[in-house]
């Protein structure tokens, strides 16, 4: 079967993330609409519904807000999946609330997101939501940030109001030592103009639509730690064969037949014999592969070990984390509750010994505290009963991401995202292997707030 | 060294289209279920949702064997074609198959009977729950996707079930970075849908790519139908002619495959993959409004099952 001409696009993962009324899912639906990604169904229950939830007018927001009581009370309460495709590229677009209360679900959605799409009010400027919005966008490290000044008929398409937005966004990146690239574009969700095609109300502007964004922006996975394998699986073969092949998904760097390793937390080394990519055989293999590894030696590997390419990089294997920590639930956090930290690399039981410090994000600086409540996102440090193989969030997102799960109820409660070890863990080097961490804990530390 | 530096690396890096990296996601939500789990099963209808995701679930273990049975929840009111496609694809590749029957549920009493004619498409959620529980399965893996309906969009990768089964759309575990949370207590259960990413232009393209093999009932044939509700509906089974109904020979093609009496032909000439592509790109409609009357009662007809414990 010859390749079709959308088989080779790339595939880039969006979230729209906005405050209530932003028009965050006028503006998903205007892509879907004029990307004609909604089928004809979908557009007559949608006004089927625009008569019963709104004014009677088209209301493209009822594309996305797909739970009866969203439709009921006019909100998005979780984060929606969307798909389209251009000639050049296809989407997964997650639609994420931007109701306070349901801030977790935007985490969730911008955690796996290439770009993400901040949808401003022209009329209103940066509010607390967009300073959490912006904040949480850079916090979790998504490739470019597109700041959609929305509803600019509102305004008169005043190039003053937009720039007041701009110059507002980019100091909260300021603020928080982030550099994501920041990419500004006057908008009107409700009548496209600069979401697919440029229009024509602001002649100042000269830039791209929302959508030529979309489709050119790099979002290539930057690989800087070296090839990680976190071991899902063992699989062997019945019968006569002694296959035994590591299976798990590739991360930070290419894998190559031939490759020295190192397995994490024992420290045992060997090297690539065999490699498969989604079941057949292959001699290298690079990041976000499914991937099964074979070994010359005859290790005690399994679930939860780190498969790493051997070399100057190397995960630490941490029973003291520092983490930037987003609380997701209700029920709150106390210094000292149990937690079972869930990462490619282990379920550790362990507790959050202290909150170093507490972002509050109406004045972006930090705070002390030894309580966490929803939505807070706060600097703690960990103490584990079981290592973790870890690297630092802003070397390596899949190995320095993990969840916190509350040990009663199951619930998960928290995201995490690895700063470095602790300080007490630090000053007793284990196995020699923390000069990194160190190194990235103080370029991280150094810069204010997050 | 092992950082992506060289041209090759960079190429190879570069060449992974949308589908290896759906492809890659889906193998590794598979994996870690697995590996998260006691007991899971694979939810195989026969329809090509349920054909990708037992590829996939294939190749994820290859070239070991499939760690876990596939289920069919059968209505009864099955194309005999696809029976015939679900028997030999499990046999091809030495798979356990477990079928769990309507009629049985309501033989026993479990569900009433809709007569003969009435759909059983509700009705497989009280069918589908008795066989997790009696199997004593604490993971089924399905084949939903997030374009299929609004109330799917809003669907986790891992759905988590209550004692009854039941979906709560407010209490749905966050996923970051789809980091997956498989804890649950005994009598819990988790629903897994590695495919919720994909559209059904992407199943298709992938289906080719493969050369995965289908019912043939997915392809251009002849058939007797009668037009019902805007429905091209087989006629046979539990489709009874009804007054002022005319049956008539179509050349039609199914876009989904479930229970016999609310699934709909849609008229096609599309023989191979290719032609199936082709008219999948074009469509205006999508699958489930075109071919699915269970879909259409109420706005929030899938949301409404869902709670209940379908799919």
């Amino acid at each position: 079967m010859s390749a079709t001409a959308t088989e080779q696009n790339t595939q880039v993962r969006i979230a729209t993330i906005g405050s209530v009324d932003d028009g965050k899912s006028t503006l998903i639906g205007r892509l879907l609409h004029d990307s004609k990604g909604i089928f004809e169904d979908q557009l007559s229950a949608v006004s089927k519904a625009s008569r019963r939830y709104g004014d009677g007018s088209f209301n493209l927001a009822l594309l996305t807000d797909g739970l009866r009581a969203e439709r009921e009370q006019g909100i998005t309460i979780d984060v929606a999946y969307r798909y389209f495709a251009t000639p050049k590229r296809s989407f997964v677009l997650a639609d994420t609330p931007g109701h306070a209360q349901f801030t977790r679900n935007m985490v969730t959605g911008a955690s796996v997101s290439d770009i993400a799409i901040v949808l401003v009010d022209a009329r209103h400027g940066v509010v607390e939501q967009t300073r959490r919005h912006v904040s949480i966008a850079a916090l979790l490290g998504v490739s470019h940030l597109i700041l959609a000044v929305n509803k600019m008929d509102l305004v008169e398409w005043a190039e003053s109001s937009f720039d007041q937005v701009v110059t507002d966004v980019a100091a909260i990146l300021t603020t928080l030592g982030s550099n994501v690239p920041l990419h500004a574009i006057p908008i009107c969700a409700t009548d496209g103009q600069n979401v697919v095609e440029k229009g024509s109300e602001a002649s100042w502007y000269e830039g791209p639509s929302v959508l030529d964004l979309l489709e050119t922006l790099d979002v290539a996975p930057v690989a800087t730690v070296g090839a990680r394998l976190a071991v899902q699986w063992t699989l062997r073969e019945h019968g006569g064969s002694d296959y035994r092949g590591y299976a798990g998904r590739l991360e930070g760097g290419v894998l190559r037949v031939g490759d020295a390793v190192t397995v994490h937390p024992k420290g045992n080394t060997s090297v690539v014999t065999g490699l498969t990519r989604a079941g057949a055989p292959t001699d290298i293999a690079v990041p976000g592969d499914a991937i099964a590894v074979e070994l010359a030696d005859d290790l005690d590997v399994g679930k939860f070990d780190v498969i790493v390419a051997s070399g100057a990089s190397q995960p630490v294997d941490a029973t003291n984390i520092v983490a930037d920590v987003c609380w997701l639930v209700e029920t709150e956090l106390t210094v000292g509750d149990n937690l079972i930290i869930r990462h490619p690399s282990g379920e550790a039981h362990g507790k959050v010994s202290r909150v170093i410090h507490r972002l509050d994000l109406e004045t972006l600086k930090n705070s002390s505290t030894d309580k966490l409540v929803l939505n807070d996102i706060a600097r703690v440090e960990l103490q584990l009963k079981t290592p973790l193989v870890v690297d630092a969030y802003s070397a390596n997102r899949a190995g320095g991401s993990a969840i916190a799960i509350d040990p009663v109820t199951n619930a998960t409660v928290g995201a995490l995202m690895v700063v470095g070890q602790g300080v007490a863990q630090a000053e007793k080097p284990r196995r020699g292997r923390f000069f990194d961490f160190v190194r990235d804990f103080a370029t991280s530390s150094s810069k204010e707030g997050f | 060294m092992s950082i992506v530096t060289s041209q090759e690396e960079i190429a190879i890096l570069q060449s992974r289209s949308h589908l290896d990296r759906l492809e890659a996601e889906a193998i590794t939500i598979i994996r870690e279920v697995v590996a998260g789990c006691e007991s899971p099963v694979l939810l195989f209808s026969g329809g090509k949702d349920s054909a990708v995701l037992l590829w996939l679930a294939i190749k994820a273990f290859a070239p070991a064997r499939l760690p876990f049975p596939v289920m069919h929840v059968d209505t009864g009111h099955n194309f005999p074609e696809v029976i015939e496609y679900r028997d030999e694809f499990v046999r091809k590749y030495n798979i356990e198959l477990v079928v769990a029957s309507v009629q049985e549920s309501i033989d026993k009493g479990d569900i009433p009977d809709p007569g003969p004619t009435g759909s059983r498409n509700r009705q497989q959620a009280v069918t589908l729950l008795s066989a997790i529980r009696s199997n004593k399965f604490d993971a089924a893996f399905g084949g939903g996707r997030r374009d299929e309906d609004k109330a799917r969009a809003k669907e986790r990768i891992l759905s988590f079930r209550d004692k009854k089964g039941g979906w709560e759309p407010r209490a749905q575990r966050p996923e970051p970075w789809n980091i997956l949370n498989p804890r649950i207590v005994k009598g819990e259960h988790l629903r897994a849908f590695p495919i919720s990413n994909w559209t059904e232009l992407d199943i298709w393209e992938y289906i080719a790519r493969e050369d995965i093999p289908l019912p043939t009932i997915y392809f251009s044939h002849e058939r007797v139908v009668i037009e019902r509700d805007g429905m091209l509906l087989s006629v046979g089974g539990p489709v009874v002619i009804e007054e002022g109904e005319i049956p008539k020979k179509e050349v039609v093609r199914y876009r989904t495959v479930g229970d016999m009496s609310c699934t709909g032909a849609i008229r096609s000439e599309a023989t191979s993959y290719e032609d199936v592509l082709a008219e999948v790109k074009t469509a205006r409609i999508t699958e489930r409004g075109a071919t699915r009357a269970d879909d259409n009662f109420s706005e929030s007809a899938m949301e409404d099952r869902k709670r209940e414990g379908y799919f």
